[in-house]
This record gives structure tokens, sequence and C-alpha cells, in this order.
């Protein structure tokens, strides 16, 4: 077992693209959930439309790789506007049945044989990189250091995600200090109270989900542009992860999700090394590979005790108890 | 209370200045149910709502005076929330059309209506609890630039106006006496405090309207008199207030125009005095035993002041 391998492993999830496509979904969540107090449980569905709407418009219909996120980006859209429209005239807890369901419906959909020369069926889709790597203003090599080395396409993708990510945050920053941000904070405590004030509470929780939506979709570009898309990422279990590291950053807090990715990747990605680690040299009394499932176990202990003991998150006010009411 | 009962204290002058007079003539002809105001604010017309077999409300005709204080008050379950739920367009009636400053109101969402100027509070206090009280009352704004997504993007677009908004909150806050708590969170202050605040949030829209149900629900008899100050103020504003209300003292106390309902339907109108000697009324709701103290109803307590 060697510790400082695992250490420079972990790290380098500091900013991994999984860890930046995590922050954007979560960012997409704090602005549904933390904020708005819409409970949308399909950020993975979000995910799947980025993913997919950007591979299946440059694989398929020949997109540049910008024409792949604005797919995206748009498609995002309509599926909150579909999502949205029946459900959230309801009460808000409607809109998380809604929400899964419609994310195994998506997730099913781009599973199914049936679609199997679009979307690659099981096999998921692959090979949409020349564009993106085509507009690579980093000549070859190699670029960071340390633990954060990387080839001139991982700069790439980092770039535009971190870019992405910083965009992103000062969107919610520059709403959530407008009266706009203080509109949709008062919906999540009370939409009738702000519906007597005279304002419009369905047109404004539409605008929460689909702005949420859109950097959802974003984090799936981000996820899918080093690699592939795999239909299996986007279950319910990333809906969970995402919504871990949103709580244990802060759901109503600006940073927090960024913070809450990169912690919850670190420490996924050192347990993930160590305790199979630990259970080669013998103390833990299982194989390597059931150890390796274990940090999943770890990951729902985790998810609970956050919310029990600290609801507002690392970075959330300490008198705002944004989970418990 | 009999004069037999011992007063402690001598009797304090309510009010710091004259007491206000009471708003008459607002009604033509007689007082009956459903009788025509000079100058109606609210006019409804055949308005039923029920749930399942329950008829919650009947009201055949009603009109509300405009800048009169006017109480909604009867028994439980007489379908007063559910009238004030109606006329704000938080509930929609099966049949019905109603009117508010001559405009139709059929079908007008809730948010529209409080936007026409016609604003309520609500009888379990709403306030925005993880929002500081000072959010809370800017919340209340009509009209506000930065509530639009994109321009809220750009604080030069709005920032004058929320300065503007800050003031008026701040000034309406002192006179709620609500101003030392302002940076705090809604969900700290207590449940007078927050009928303040409510209250006081509803006036920053500018209303025409003002309609509190139940104001005086679980605050304390100091802070009753404060109320029914600010509400008395609201008349002199220009104003029209529609309040239900339990507590008869009250509603004597500050009431121009008294409407009666029982089982949904609207059984007497009428100045407060008149309408308490009606005998339906008191049938209806406040009993034989209004004028009585409670502890001679129940034996635990004599006039003489013996027991």
């Amino acid at each position: 077992m060697d510790l400082a391998q695992i250490l420079s492993n972990s790290v380098a999830f500091i900013i991994a693209p999984a860890t930046i496509a995590y922050a954007l979904a979560a960012i997409g969540l704090s602005v549904q959930f933390g904020y708005a107090g819409l409970l949308n449980m399909g950020i993975a569905a979000y995910m799947a439309i980025g993913a997919y709407g950007y591979a299946i418009s440059v694989l398929t219909f020949g997109f540049p790789w910008w024409g792949g996120v604005l797919v995206g980006i748009v498609g995002s859209v309509i599926f909150s506007l579909i999502l949205g429209i029946p459900t959230l005239r309801l009460r808000g807890d409607y809109l998380a049945i809604v929400t899964i369901a419609a994310a195994e419906v998506l997730r099913l959909l781009f599973l199914t044989a049936t679609f199997d020369s679009v979307t690659g069926s099981a096999d998921g889709l692959s090979g949409y990189h020349n564009s993106f790597r085509a507009a690579n203003p980093f000549p070859e090599g190699t670029y960071g250091f340390g633990p954060w080395e990387m080839s001139a396409n991982g700069a790439w993708v980092t770039t535009i995600g971190v870019l992405l990510v910083a965009v992103s945050l000062l969107v919610v920053w520059a709403l959530m200090r407008s009266p706009w941000g203080r509109v949709l904070k008062g919906i999540r405590e009370d939409e009738d109270a702000v519906r007597a004030l005279g304002k419009n509470v369905f047109s404004f929780k539409l605008q929460a989900l689909v702005l949420g939506g859109v950097f959802g979709a974003l984090g799936g570009v981000v996820y899918a542009l080093p690699s592939s898309v795999n239909p299996g990422s986007y279950v319910t279990s990333l809906t969970f992860f995402v919504y871990t590291a949103l709580l244990l950053g802060g759901a109503a807090t600006v940073f927090g999700p960024v913070l809450g990715s990169i912690l919850f990747w670190v420490l996924q990605t050192f347990l993930g090394n160590i305790l199979p680690g630990l259970a080669s040299i013998g103390v833990l009394p299982v194989s390597s590979s059931q150890a390796s499932t274990l940090r999943f176990i770890l990951v729902g202990v985790a998810l609970m005790l956050i919310v029990i003991f600290r609801p507002q998150g690392i970075l959330g006010n300490k008198k705002e108890l944004t989970f418990v009411k | 209370m009999s004069s037999e009962i011992p007063e402690p204290v001598p009797p304090v002058s309510p009010m710091p200045h004259a007491p206000r007079p009471k708003s008459v003539g607002l009604h033509k002809g007689e007082p009956a149910p459903g009788v025509a105001k000079v100058d109606p604010i609210i006019v409804a017309d055949g308005i039923t709502r029920t749930f399942g077999g329950l008829t919650a409300v009947n009201v055949e005709h009603l009109e509300i005076p405009r800048n009169a204080i006017t109480a909604l008050i009867g028994p439980n379950g007489a379908g007063k929330t559910t009238l004030f739920n109606l006329l704000t367009g938080f509930d929609k009636p099966d049949t019905g059309s109603w009117t508010f400053d001559g405009k139709s109101l059929s079908n007008v969402p809730a948010y529209r209506v409080a936007r026409m100027g016609q604003v309520r509070t609500f009888q379990l206090t709403k306030a925005l609890g993880l929002l500081t009280v000072l959010e809370n009352m800017k919340l209340g704004a009509k009209g506000q630039t930065g509530e639009n997504f994109f321009q809220g993007l750009f604080p030069a677009l709005w920032r004058k106006q929320d300065k503007e908004i800050e003031q008026k909150a701040l000034d309406l806050l002192v006179k709620f006496k609500l101003d030392a708590k302002k940076d705090d969170f809604a969900a700290s202050l207590s449940g007078g405090q927050r009928k303040l605040l409510e209250m006081a949030r509803a006036l920053m829209s500018d209303p025409v309207l003002v309609m509190l149900d139940e104001p005086m629900a679980g605050v304390n008899p100091a802070l009753t008199q404060s109320l029914l100050d600010k509400i008395l103020d609201l008349k002199d504003e220009g104003m029209t207030v529609l309040f239900v209300e339990h507590d008869m003292h009250m509603v004597r106390h500050i009431a121009d125009w008294v409407i009666v309902m029982a089982e949904g339907q609207v059984v007497a109108e009428g100045p407060p005095l008149e309408v308490m000697q009606n005998p339906a009324v008191i049938d209806a709701y406040l009993g034989a035993h209004q004028e009585i103290d409670l502890g001679e109803l129940t034996g635990r307590y004599t006039p003489e002041g013996k027991n």
C-alpha cells in the first residue's frame, strides 16, 4: 500500500473533470433546492441531457462542440418546462416524485435498444472528441505539476470546466443578492405569503428550475467531455451523490456546492484507494473488492450525519437550518 | 364587566390622543344582510364554495364599504376565512362573481389580486423565517425592477430603487417597533412580533384594501392596543380595512361596520353596537353571556369579589 500515491490520487481530484461536473450540477441544485426550495430529485437526468445532447449533436448531426453544448442547454430548458409546468403548481413533494420518475424514464429511453443508432443504447457514446480537441489552444505537452499534471486535452477540459464553474458562481452570486433572489428565498420559506405580496410564484419557480437545470446540463457536458457517455452513470445514485456534495458544502450558499464536490471526490477517491489497501494488508476483515464498495456505505452514513448534525452544511450560516424546519 | 368589580388601578385612557370618530352613514336604507353601501369597494354576488357535501360559503350579495373598517365575525367554521381566501384569489368559488374597485376579480390569480392593491395577512402568520426582518419587509414592495431575472443580474439597474424601498421599510419598522430586530431572522421573532411584521410587510405594497385574518390572535394586551392604533391609522391614511376577529372588545372599539357570518351565510350586518344587540347574532355567535365575566359563569368568581 503506497500511501503517498493514494494521497496524490486523492488530491488530484480537486480539479478533476468529474469534480467540476459535480460542482456544476450541485450549483444547479443549490438554485433549485437551496434557494427556491424545489426538491429536484432528477439532477442526474439533467446531466444526462447535457451529456447526450452534446454527444448526439456532435456524432449524429455533425455539430461543432460548442453547438453540442448549446443543444444540451436547450434540451435541459425543454425538460424543465415539461416537468415544471404541470408540477410546480402542486405542493413541493410532488416535484420530487415527478423528477425522480422522469429521470428514470429518460435514462431508460437512452438505454433502450430502439434508438441504438443514435444513443448507442447500453454501450453509450464515444468518439465525439474531434471538434473539441481541434479547438484546443494548448499545444501538445504536459501541464500543471505534481498530482495535477495533465495532458493538453486534459488541460483544455479543465480550463473549460473551471470557466463554466466561475461563470455559474458569478451568476448565482449576482442573482441571490438581487431582489430576484429575495423572492426565491421567500418562496422557499412560504410560497403563499409571497403570493399574497403580489409575486407570480409559479413563474419564479419555473425560472429557478430552468436556471438550475441549465447548470445541471453543463455539468453533464463536462462529465462527458474527457471520455465517453455511459448510460450507467446517470442513475438515481448520481442524484444522491450530487445531493451529498451539495449538503456537505451548504445548500443555500454560493461556494458550498464547489467545496462540497471537491471534498466529496477527494474523500471518495481516498476511501476507494485506502480501503482495498487496508484490506490487502489484513487490517480490514473483508476482500479488496468488498472494501472498495464500503465507501458507498460511508457516503450514506456521511449524508445522514450531515443532515442530522449540520443541516446547513460547512459554509452555511449557523442560524440557518435549511434542511430541517 | 359589571360595575361592582373593584378596579385595582384607575382606568387609563387607552389612547394618548383624542378618540377617532367612527364612520357612519355607510349604507343605504335599513341595515340588513346584503344591504347596499354608499361607496362599496368590494361587491360580491352569489358566491358559493362547497367542500364535498359541506357548503362553506353561500353569500348572495355583499358590499364592503370604502375607507372604513369592517369586521367579519362569526362562530368557528362560519366560512370567514374561506370567504377571505375566495376574495383574495387563494381559492376559487364554485359560482359567483365579485369586483374590487369596479374591476372583476373572477378567475384572477392571487398575486394579481395583490398587485391590484388588495393585500391580506394570514390567520397563522406567515413570516418568512430564514429571511431577515428587513428582507421580509423589502419583499413586500411592488414593481421592483430587480425582480426581473435579467435585470436582477445588474445591480446598477435596481440599486437606487432598492435603497428607497429599504428606507420605506425602515420607517415602517420604526412605526411597528421592530427596527431593533431588522437584521434578525424572522424565525427568531415571537408570535406577536410576527403578526406585526406581517402587517407591516403588507403595508409595503401601498395597498388600497387591507384584509387581516385574526390580527389579534395570540397578541398580548399591550401590543393589542398599539395594533389597534395601527389599524385606525390605516383608515386615516385612506385605506379600507376588512378583518376577521373573535375579540369583541376590539370589534366594538374599532369597527365602523360589522358583518356576521354563520354556516356560510351573512346573517346580519350593521354598525357594531346595533349588530351586537341583534338577537340572531347573539344566538348564532355571541351567546347570552357576553357581558358577564367568565368567572361568574363558572361560579369561581362572584361580583362581590368573595369566593
